[in-house]
């Protein structure tokens, strides 16, 4: 006769080290390994979407920087874009410049969160810390700009919030050259580690067809193989002006979509930002930074949607104007949230310690999840 | 030392006592240092500088940290098992101090002086996977429960490749005497195991290599037997929060780390005796050239800590460096790769040393 066997339930989180933020995963457990995944997701959330409908255009900005606090400019970006787009208007040269070198560099900033947790959800403490370093180095170069550090409020509509600083270009460029060796340096120390590789490689495969059907977007779908970014495939502001390449999983040390290649991708999407920071920050024209727009935003009747490539996918906005000061809606397509659905997926089978480093791979931020 | 003190009071009692007082102090010494010195490596190898407030460089720190944790309220959750969640930190705690019982820290200071003191030390450290056992089951705690059975496993498995290179010292020097096995070493480095041990003849020059796979296959062994990174995964911060720990707050916890750090010491000693001479200096002594012969025990002293210490280096070291394995992979390493290659060596040494 067979023994009566049943499976255990382990709740991680929503206070557990390695959720990245306050996610609860169900797990259920036959011994260590996973049978099924349940994300229960909302501790963060604070109605951004229902708030914005009680704030005028410009103030809804401060609360895009709260969503995904990791790429606050690139949330701005988004939604400015969306709003100039209602209004039709179009923004001087040197604004448009000027963000695509914030967002790039917010990409990098964000994009080396993300390998660090993800490394150091597997053990690997010391480049965490090496990353944050050099995070700390883009922060200084925003705070100059705009003061904060963290959540900026610095693109507006039809223009920024301060010019930037008479040494922004030259630490920007002091800063290319010392971050390329960092690059290096990483993946001598991390990225082609034995055990990191061990432990990642052919690890929550997540293939191509499984990616396009969940929706997933950013570097978690280009990790499976789809040259899919939206600076090129429906290109805004000034990216179609630099020369940069898509850079996609190719199953270097594993299968194509597993977590190594999506780590992998955010590296080489690191390298290309650097090419396109370097080819825009010579050519920032003069200029003003403020389009000459009225003081009271009101948009006439109608509904746009607009979509940016944030650090971690397609970040899109769909505004409903009627007309009035305040949107009547404002609807985000939040990518973290998009990509978290597929993970109960790429972890079936796997062991409970796959699940962080899945979890890290996929790379969420959970106030951008429960907004 | 037991004998002396035995001399000097006439009381069995009151020698055994004594001895154990200087190792308890010794112990508690050195993890006073080994968790300030951990978090200075750590920091100067992450770009920080670590404790910095409390006395020079932070040295006080853990004293600070250690009367913090005497003021914590000690807190059983409700639903644990009292009797023992309480008994498991003693446990583990008696079976890394009584390890030291039989580490010789020079030819005079020992604790005892244990006729099979190799087999006595893996004895009585696999006795703390008993308190893991108990203390990740009596939480009554998942996270817990997970840790202990995979410290249990890990521990147990990794006893055997340990197992297999220490029987291959003891076919080359036909002792289970600590206290013997670092006396044949004696004087000169090159007499040290490691390098062939200090008979010179053919078969000191073929045993080098096969000693340096040995020491290898047990330093990676005690790193797991210790639970250090890449071989944290009982408590595994990420996964598991603590492991089987996780429950335990004020000093209870603190013996846990107590015998962790103790540990450290304790697996590093026994590289030590076995491939790197024990206490014995590598070039020569002092006290001997000049005379002083009482000086001799205390440079023994010495250089037995100094050796120890560069191994608990080395494995913090490794720990900030490398990420973590996972479990099978473990289990996978030890199985597959340590032990048939510990066996190996064992057959292939006990050939050369029939020379």
């Amino acid at each position: 006769m067979a023994l009566k066997t049943e499976t255990m339930i382990l709740n991680m989180g929503p206070q557990h080290p390695s959720t990245h933020g306050v996610l609860r995963l169900e797990l259920e457990l036959d011994g260590e390994l996973i049978v099924n995944v349940k994300p229960h997701i909302g501790y963060l959330h604070r109605c951004f979407e229902k708030h914005a409908e009680a704030m005028s255009y410009p103030q809804v900005i401060p609360y895009t920087d709260r969503m995904d606090y990791l790429a606050s400019m690139y949330n701005n970006f988004g939604y400015v874009i969306a709003v100039e787009k209602l209004l039709g208007i179009q923004v001087p040269e040197r604004v448009e410049y000027i963000r695509v070198i914030m967002g790039e560099l917010q990409r990098i900033a964000s994009h080396l969160v993300a390998i660090g947790t993800n490394g150091l959800d597997i053990g690997a403490f010391t480049p965490f810390l090496y990353l944050f370093r050099d995070r700390e180095k883009i922060l200084s170069l925003f705070e100059m700009t705009c003061g904060a550090r963290l959540l900026y409020n610095y693109m507006w509509v039809g223009g920024l919030s301060h010019d930037i600083h008479p040494d922004f270009v030259r630490l920007t460029k002091e800063f290319i050259n010392y971050f390329r060796p960092t690059i290096t340096e990483l993946n001598n120390l991390l990225t082609f580690n034995k055990i990191f590789i061990e432990r990642t490689a052919n690890i929550g495969v997540l293939p191509l067809d499984t990616a396009i059907n969940y929706g997933v977007t950013g570097p978690s779908l280009r990790g499976s193989g789809l040259a899919f970014d939206i600076r090129k495939e429906d290109t805004y502001s000034i990216y179609d002006r630099f020369d940069f390449e898509i850079p996609v999983g190719q199953g270097l040390v594993g299968t194509v979509g597993d977590s190594w290649d999506r780590y992998y991708v955010r590296i080489l999407e690191m390298e290309q930002s650097l090419r396109i920071i370097e080819q825009a920050i010579d050519q920032i024209p003069d200029g003003d930074v403020k389009a000459a727009i009225p003081k009271r935003i009101k948009p006439p009747k109608g509904t746009v949607y607009t979509r940016v490539e944030n650090p971690r996918g397609e970040l899109g906005y769909f505004i409903i104007s009627d007309g009035n000061l305040n949107p009547f809606r404002v609807k985000v397509r939040a990518p973290s949230f998009v990509n978290l659905e597929v993970f109960g997926e790429l972890c079936k089978g796997h062991l409970v310690a796959d699940v962080i480093a899945i979890l890290g791979s996929i790379d969420i931020v959970l106030g951008e999840v429960d907004r | 030392m037991y004998q002396f003190l035995f001399n000097l009071s006439g009381s069995e009692i009151i020698a055994t006592i004594f001895t154990a007082a200087v190792i308890l102090v010794f112990i508690l010494l050195f993890v006073l240092f080994a968790v300030w010195f951990e978090r200075k490596v750590s920091a100067h190898m992450q770009d920080r500088l670590g404790p910095m407030r409390v006395g020079w460089h932070g040295v006080l720190q853990t004293i600070a940290d250690f009367v913090k944790m005497l003021q914590k309220e000690d807190i059983i959750a409700t639903e644990a098992d009292r009797k023992l969640y309480t008994i498991a930190p003693v446990l583990v705690f008696t079976g890394s101090f009584a390890a030291y019982a039989a580490i010789p820290f020079s030819s005079k200071l020992l604790g005892s002086e244990v006729e099979v003191g190799i087999f006595y030390l893996l004895a009585v450290s696999s006795f703390v996977v008993a308190g893991i056992l108990m203390a990740g089951w009596s939480s009554n705690n998942k996270y817990s429960l997970l840790g202990a059975m995979r410290s249990a496993a890990q521990i147990v498995s990794y006893e055997i490749p340990t197992a297999l290179v220490v029987l291959s010292i003891v076919m080359l020097t036909g002792t289970l005497s600590l206290e013997k096995i670092s006396q044949l070493q004696t004087a000169y480095f090159w007499n040290w195991n490691i390098f062939g041990g200090p008979e010179f003849s053919l078969a000191k020059f073929l045993l080098i290599p096969f000693m340096f796979v040995g020491f290898l296959i047990i330093y990676i062994s005690t790193l797991a037997e210790v639970n250090r990174t890449p071989f944290d995964i009982p408590e595994a911060e990420s996964e598991l929060v603590a492991g089987y720990f996780t429950e335990y707050c004020g000093m209870k916890w603190a013996m846990f780390m107590l015998s962790e750090y103790a540990n450290m010491f304790a697996v590093s000693a026994i590289v030590t005796i076995l491939f790197f001479g024990g206490y014995q200096s590598p070039f020569g002594y002092l006290g001997n050239s000049i005379g002083a012969e009482w000086l001799v025990p205390f440079e023994q002293a010495f250089w037995f800590i100094a050796k120890g210490i560069f191994f608990v280096f080395v494995q913090m070291w490794l720990r900030w460096t490398l990420p973590r394995l996972r479990v099978d992979q473990l289990m996978t390493v030890c199985w597959k790769y340590l032990i048939p290659y510990a066996f190996l060596n064992l057959i292939i040494v006990g050939f050369i040393s029939l020379l």
